[in-house]
């Protein structure tokens, strides 16, 4: 975000949005155009590219046997990395990940976690010794604002998306089959990012209007109406106000479901395809 | 330690209502608050809440390094929270972990809403937060030690945060999760909130919960917020009392 704001900038914005009105003519709770490209990158597991008005995201899954953790042997592994391309925007700079670009992978990992899409205990393929681990590598092309719900997307699109080919156990050793099959997936979370200004809530904000919020909010729902993360990112709010965004997003996040769920019809066999030829290359 | 648990116990809350460390439902831990414990720091606080021990100090305003960080406008406030190897039942690594770079930047947030960073543009404000032990809530613990470290810094405010978590614990909605129904429970909503006009300045959650289950945790964590003001203004006039 940049941290110096034009005053006039900033009043315009918020006197349109007293009025209902927003500088990209959209409603206040309507989100810009989402394009969602599932199995975008052959290389990957499963993958999506997320174009959420000017945004882009790109979400890879790699998938690798591994040891579980100690605490959860009859799990697999999920494991959430976020990279803010410095090619995205003039204030991303090179380097390990920022407290912004962990902040945004922790609150993905979260929905997708927390709301038990992914089923971990279906990913082990011997307790306590071999587990799939899962990689979903968030990569920022070009920030228009609203990260949080564009790379939600993207993952839960990758995720829902992915194959994973068959392991079992043969004389203590992993043998991997040539034979694929979709990950567990049992929910599929959407998320909501909320602005405010002055007293006034809009969802999606995009970048112009990230750097005048006031504060921003992202809620996570899964399918069965259960609120499953939230993350104030910055800014106050009243208890009304945060009352009526968990009730806005509700509402939002049941219409991108939709828009996801459209998405993933049909790619299922298009990645096969993919994933045969890539087999055969090797 | 009857409840360092290493596996799920069967039941979190027992026929009777209680939890596992004897508490009832919608009852706090209880909190320990001293201001002023560190000689050197500008402002410093000393929370014990529950098990939790934790230790804040502020430095500043003061000059900022490296210089490119200075914000023409107002104050930059910096927030580092770490955890003492030893305040984990596992040896925490020393350094900061994703988690604690998360937690930073949250705690961060909730406190900047209450400061006036504007009366010192060009400088830097950091609270040191350094967790000693650990038992569940130590962000809660956190900026409620860490406000009244800012006011101890003397440093212009508009409110105090005072901060508490709810959750859910086998179905119920209970107040101040500490760590095993931090670990085993269904849901987990801290919320930080300056409680003279009522602004939440902090709200995470994880785990699943109702729309009306969340509004109730909202409810009762919002009463709590109320008691730990109390309890943090105490602290202070206690410093400062001739």
């Amino acid at each position: 975000m940049s941290e110096v704001v034009p005053p006039l900038q900033k009043n315009y914005i918020a006197n349109l949005v007293k009025k209902g009105k927003r500088i990209d003519s959209r409603k206040l709770d309507e989100y810009r155009e989402i394009k969602i490209t599932p199995s975008f990158i052959g290389n990957a597991e499963g993958s999506a590219l997320v174009e959420l008005g000017g945004t882009k995201v790109l979400v890879g899954i790699k998938l690798e046997i591994g040891e579980p953790f100690k605490d959860t042997p009859d799990k697999g592994v999920l494991i959430t990395n976020a990279e803010l391309v410095p090619l995205a925007s003039p204030e991303f700079e090179p380097g390990p990940p920022d407290e912004n670009a962990i902040e945004l992978a922790r609150v993905v990992d979260r929905g997708i976690r927390e709301s038990e899409a992914l089923n971990l205990e279906k990913m082990v393929i011997k307790e306590g010794e071999h587990v799939w681990l899962t990689f979903i590598d968030i990569h920022i092309l070009d920030h228009d604002g609203n990260l949080f719900d564009a790379s939600t997307i993207g993952a839960v699109t990758a995720l829902l998306t992915a194959k994973k080919p068959k392991a079992y156990m043969e004389n203590g050793e992993v043998k991997i089959v040539d034979e694929w099959e979709p990950l567990p997936m049992e929910w599929i979370p959407a998320s909501v990012t909320i602005g405010r200004i002055n007293e006034k809530l809009m969802v999606d904000p995009n970048f112009e209007e990230e750097n005048v919020l006031d504060a921003k909010i992202c809620i996570v729902f899964d399918d069965g109406n259960k609120i499953c993360a939230i993350q104030k990112v910055f800014g106050v709010l009243s208890i009304e106000q945060m009352k009526e965004a968990v009730k806005l997003s509700e509402k939002k996040s049941s219409e991108i479901r939709q828009m996801i769920m459209e998405a993933v019809k049909g790619e299922v066999e298009k990645h096969e395809k993919r994933k045969g030829k890539k087999q055969k290359n090797r | 330690m009857s409840y360092l648990l290493k596996e799920k116990p069967k039941k979190l809350i027992n026929e009777n209502g209680l939890r596992l460390d004897g508490r009832k439902r919608l009852e706090l831990r209880p909190i320990k608050l001293k201001v002023g414990t560190l000689k050197n720091a500008n402002g410093s606080a000393y929370i014990e809440w529950g098990r939790n021990k934790i230790i804040v100090a502020v430095y500043g305003p003061r000059e900022i390094h490296p210089k490119h960080m200075a914000l023409p406008t107002e104050a930059r406030l910096r927030c580092r929270y770490s955890m003492a190897a030893f305040s984990t039942p596992e040896r925490k690594r020393p350094g900061p972990d994703r988690r604690s770079i998360e937690l930073s930047k949250v705690i961060k947030e909730a406190l900047k809403p209450a400061l006036f960073l504007e009366r010192f543009p060009k400088t830097a404000i950091d609270v040191f937060i350094e967790v000693l032990e650990s038992e569940g809530g130590t962000r809660v613990a956190s900026i409620t030690a860490a406000s009244i470290a800012l006011a101890d810094a003397g440093i212009p405010m508009r409110d105090l945060v005072a901060a508490c978590a709810a959750g859910k614990v086998d179905g119920q909605i209970v107040l101040d999760l500490n760590s095993a129904e931090d670990m085993y429970g269904e849901a987990d909503l801290p919320i930080a909130m300056m409680p003279r006009k009522k602004e939440i300045t902090l709200i995470q959650m994880d785990g699943k919960m109702s729309i009306d289950e969340f509004n109730e945790s909202l409810k009762i964590c919002i009463d709590a917020c109320d008691k730990i003001y109390e309890v943090q203004r105490k602290a202070l006039i206690e410093k400062f009392k001739v």
